[in-house]
C-alpha cells in the first residue's frame, strides 16, 4: 500500500501513511520479498544469541509472580526510560515516519509530534499515582477501592483486546518487513518472532523483556544518530543546505512528473513553477491535518491512548518508588523527542540520496521495496552493505521487544486479573499465578502467530489505531477517573468504560479504514473522521460520570468512602508496594 | 491503610500543602501543554500558509524551528516538573511519612 505513494501523493495516500505507520506500531502493508541478506541475518543471530543469555540470567531470577510481572521492582529510572522508549521507538514508526517525512516533509514532524506529547501529561498527572498505587497491572490501580471483580474483568477486557490489535499488526508487520529485509519466507518469520517472543517472556519474565527493551533501544537510537549524522556531514552541518538540496530534488522530480505538467496546463501556469511549489511544499504543512475535528480528534487518541496502554503503564510498577517513575518518563520523553528529530533529518537524507539513486529505484521517485524502505536504503546510501544489515537486524530486534512486552501485559491481564483477583479471590498462590502467566504466555504466542498468518493479506491498517483510541476511551478514563474523581462508583466505572470501549469500536467499523476499505460497504464512511477518539473518549467519560452519580447502591457508598484512603497513598506513597529486592 | 491514619494524615497541614501545591502545579502544566500541542495544530488547521512562511532567503521556513520547538518544549516542561516533584515535594513527603510514623 505504501509502495504506491509517489512524490506527488495526495491527501489520501498520506491517510494511509499515517495509519499504517500508526502508533509504536502498525501495519507495512504488502511488501515485496527481498533476496536473502546475509549480512542481516548474523547481526540479528548475534542480537538473538546475546538476549538469550540475558533471558538466561534473567530466569534464575524470576521466581515469584513479582519478578515475573515487574522485575521485583528493582529497575532503575533510567534503565526504565530507555525500555519505555523501547517499547515506543517500534520498527514501524521508524520505517514509517521516515518514510511518511519523505514522502511529504514537514507533515511527518506534525505526525511524530503527535507520539510526544502524551508523555508530560502522564507525568504531570498519573505516574505518579500509578506506581503507588499499583503492584502489577493497571488494574491494580484502577479497582483499588472498588468491587474487584466488575472492575478488572473490564480492565482485563480492555488490556486483551488492546493487546490483541497491536499484537496482531505487530505480527503482520513482522512477517512483511523480515520478508522484505531478510529474504525470508512470511510464515517463518511470524513464527521466528512467535517462538523468540514466548522464550524471552515464559523465562525471563519482565526482567529478560526490559533487558531486550533495552538493548533494542540503544542499538535503535546509535544507528538512527549514526544516519543523520552521516546526512549531516554530506551538507557540512548545515540544515539550510540539506533542506535546499531536498527542495531542489522535489522540484526536479515535480517538473517530470505528468501529472503536474497536465495540472500546470488546466490551471494556464507555467509547469516549471507549478513543480516549483511542489518542490517547496515539503517545507511546510501539507495535507495531513484536514479539518479541526479530525486533528483534534486524533491527537486525543494519540495524547490519551500512550496513558491507556497496558503494556506501557506496566513499566511504571518495574521501578522501586515514584521518584524513579517520574524520573523514567523523563527519560523516555528525551529518547523519544530526540528519535523524531532523528527521523526527520532521515526523511530528508532520503530524499537526497534516495529518490535520486537508480540503484534504489523502480521507475521515476518509486522505492524499491516499498516506500517503507526509505530508512534502509538511506541505510546502505551512507554506511554501506554492514550498515544496512545492522539496521535490518535492528529493526527485526525491534519489532520483538515490542512483542514481548504487549504479550507479557496480556498474560498479567489473564492471571492476575482474571485468574489470582477474580476466579480465585485474591487466595491463589504465587507458584498458581505464576503458572497460569506462563500458560496464557504460551496461548498467546501461538494466538499470534495463528492470526499473523490468517491476516497476511488482509488490511490491518485500521488495528493500531483501533488499539489507541480504545486505550484512549476505555483504559484511560477509568484510570484517570478512579484516581482523581471522589464520586466515583465500581458501577460507573465498569459501565463508563465498557461505553467507552465499545463507542470506539463501533466508530472505527463505521470509519473509512474499516466500513470502506476493508468492509467495501460504501464509497463514503459513514463515521467521517480519521480518529473516533473525542466523541469515545466523551462517551467514556460522560458514561462514568453519569452511572456514579445516578448510582445509591450500599457498594457506592463504599466506593467514595475508601476515596480518602486511596488520596492519601497515592499522594505519599505510604503502603505503596515496594522493591522486593534480590 | 486504616481509615484512622488516612484521616490522620489528611489532617496534617503539611499533606494538605503538599496535596494542593502540587496537583495544582501538574494540572497547571498540563494545561500549558495542550495549549501548546492544540494551537500548534490549530495553527496548522487554520492558517496553513503561516507555518510554511520562508525565514531568510533561503528554503527554511518557520515551521522547522517550531515544529522542533514543541518537541524541545515538551522535554523540557516534563524536566521542569520532575526536578521540582524529585526534590521540594519528594522532601515534603518525607516530612509527612515520618510524621506519620511518631
Amino acid at each position: 500500500m505504501i509502495g504506491r505513494i509517489t512524490r506527488n501523493a495526495g491527501a489520501l495516500a498520506l491517510m494511509l501513511v499515517s495509519i499504517s505507520a500508526f502508533a509504536a506500531g502498525g501495519d507495512l502493508g504488502q511488501l515485496e520479498k527481498q533476496p536473502t541478506n546475509w549480512t542481516a541475518i548474523i547481526m540479528f543471530a548475534v542480537f538473538v544469541v546475546a538476549t538469550l543469555f540475558i533471558t538466561k540470567a534473567a530466569a534464575a531470577k524470576t521466581k515469584s509472580a513479582a519478578d515475573f510481572y515487574t522485575a521485583g521492582g528493582g529497575i532503575t529510572g533510567f534503565q526504565n526510560g530507555m525500555a519505555i522508549a523501547g517499547d515506543y521507538m517500534s520498527a514501524a514508526s521508524f520505517l514509517g515516519i521516515s518514510a511518511a517525512v519523505m514522502a511529504n516533509g514537514y507533515d511527518g514532524l506534525i505526525y511524530s509530534i503527535g507520539f510526544l506529547v502524551g508523555w508530560p501529561v502522564i507525568t504531570f498527572l498519573m505516574a505518579e499515582r500509578l506506581r503507588n498505587l499499583g503492584k502489577f497491572t493497571f488494574a491494580d490501580v484502577a479497582a483499588y477501592r472498588f468491587s474487584q471483580t466488575p472492575i478488572r474483568a473490564f480492565a482485563a477486557s480492555g488490556t486483551l483486546v488492546v493487546v490483541a490489535f497491536y499484537l496482531i499488526a505487530q505480527m503482520v508487520g513482522a512477517g512483511q518487513l523480515i520478508k522484505l529485509l531478510f529474504g525470508l519466507e512470511y510464515w517463518m518469520a511470524v513464527v521466528i518472532v512467535g517462538a523468540l517472543m514466548m522464550v524471552y517472556v515464559l523465562f525471563g519474565g519482565m526482567t529478560a523483556t526490559t533487558w531486550v527493551q533495552i538493548i533494542k533501544a540503544c542499538l535503535l537510537l546509535a544507528g538512527a544518530t549514526f544516519m543523520a549524522v552521516m546526512v549531516l556531514a554530506k551538507f557540512g552541518f548545515s540544515p539550510e543546505a540539506m533542506f535546499a538540496k531536498a527542495v531542489e530534488i522535489k522540484t526536479m522530480l515535480a517538473s517530470q512528473d505528468a501529472k503536474v505538467i497536465e495540472e500546470a496546463a488546466a490551471k494556464g501556469v507555467e509547469a516549471s513553477n507549478l513543480a516549483a511549489t511542489k518542490g517547496l511544499s515539503i517545507m511546510g504543512p501539507g495535507t495531513f491535518v484536514k479539518d479541526p475535528i479530525s486533528a483534534i480528534s486524533f491527537g486525543m487518541a494519540l495524547m490519551f491512548g500512550t496513558a491507556g496502554l497496558p503494556h506501557i503503564l506496566m513499566r511504571f510498577f518495574t521501578v522501586p518508588d515514584a521518584k524513579e517513575a517520574r524520573k523514567s518518563v523523563l527519560w523516555a520523553t528525551t529518547w523519544i523527542g530526540y528519535f523524531y528529530v532523528l527521523t526527520f533529518i532521515i526523511g530528508f537524507g532520503a530524499i537526497c540520496f534516495v529518490l535520486t539513486n537508480p540503484e534504489f529505484l523502480e521507475g521515476v521517485g518509486k522505492l524499491r521495496g516499498g516506500g517503507n524502505m526509505a530508512a534502509i536504503h538511506l541505510a546502505s546510501a551512507v554506511g554501506g552493505n554492514v550498515f544496512l544489515g545492522f539496521i535490518s537486524a535492528v529493526a527485526f530486534a525491534t519489532i520483538l521487544a515490542v512483542v514481548a512486552g504487549l504479550t507479557l501485559s496480556g498474560a498479567s491481564a489473564v492471571s492476575h486479573d482474571l485468574y489470582a483477583t477474580v476466579f480465585k479471590k485474591g487466595k491463589a498462590s504465587s507458584e498458581d499465578e505464576l503458572k497460569v502467566s506462563r500458560m496464557t504466555t504460551i496461548a498467546l504466542g501461538v494466538i499470534a502467530v495463528v492470526l499473523g498468518i490468517a491476516f497476511e493479506k488482509q488490511n490491518i491498517a485500521f488495528m493500531v489505531s483501533l488499539a489507541f483510541a480504545i486505550a484512549a476511551s476505555a483504559n484511560f478514563p477509568v484510570l484517570f477517573m478512579s484516581v482523581l474523581w471522589k464520586d466515583c462508583t465500581t458501577r460507573g466505572a465498569a459501565m463508563g468504560g465498557f461505553l467507552g470501549l465499545i463507542t470506539a469500536v463501533v466508530l472505527t467499523v463505521l470509519s473509512k479504514s474499516v466500513w470502506v476499505d476493508v468492509l467495501h460497504m460504501a464509497d463514503a464512511p459513514v463515521f467521517p473522521y480519521t480518529s473516533p477518539a473525542l466523541f469515545s473518549m466523551t462517551a467514556g467519560f460522560v458514561g462514568i460520570w453519569l452511572f456514579s452519580i445516578l448510582d445509591n447502591s450500599p457498594r457506592a457508598k463504599e466506593d467514595r468512602a475508601g476515596y480518602l484512603a486511596q488520596k492519601v497513598r497515592s499522594e505519599t506513597g505510604i503502603g505503596a508496594a515496594g522493591a522486593s529486592g534480590h | 491503610m486504616q481509615k484512622e491514619t488516612a484521616a490522620a494524615i489528611a489532617a496534617n497541614p503539611k499533606y494538605q500543602r503538599l496535596v494542593a501545591t502540587r496537583s495544582s502545579f501538574g494540572w497547571l502544566l498540563t494545561a500549558i501543554m495542550m495549549v501548546v500541542y492544540y494551537g500548534y495544530i490549530g495553527i496548522i488547521a487554520f492558517d496553513k500558509e503561516l507555518l510554511a512562511k520562508p525565514l531568510g532567503s533561503g528554503v527554511m521556513t518557520l515551521g522547522i524551528p517550531v515544529g522542533l520547538g514543541v518537541i524541545l518544549f515538551t522535554i523540557i516542561i516534563t524536566g521542569i516538573y520532575v526536578r521540582r516533584a524529585n526534590t521540594e515535594f519528594d522532601a515534603l513527603t518525607q516530612e509527612i511519612i515520618k510524621e506519620s510514623r511518631s
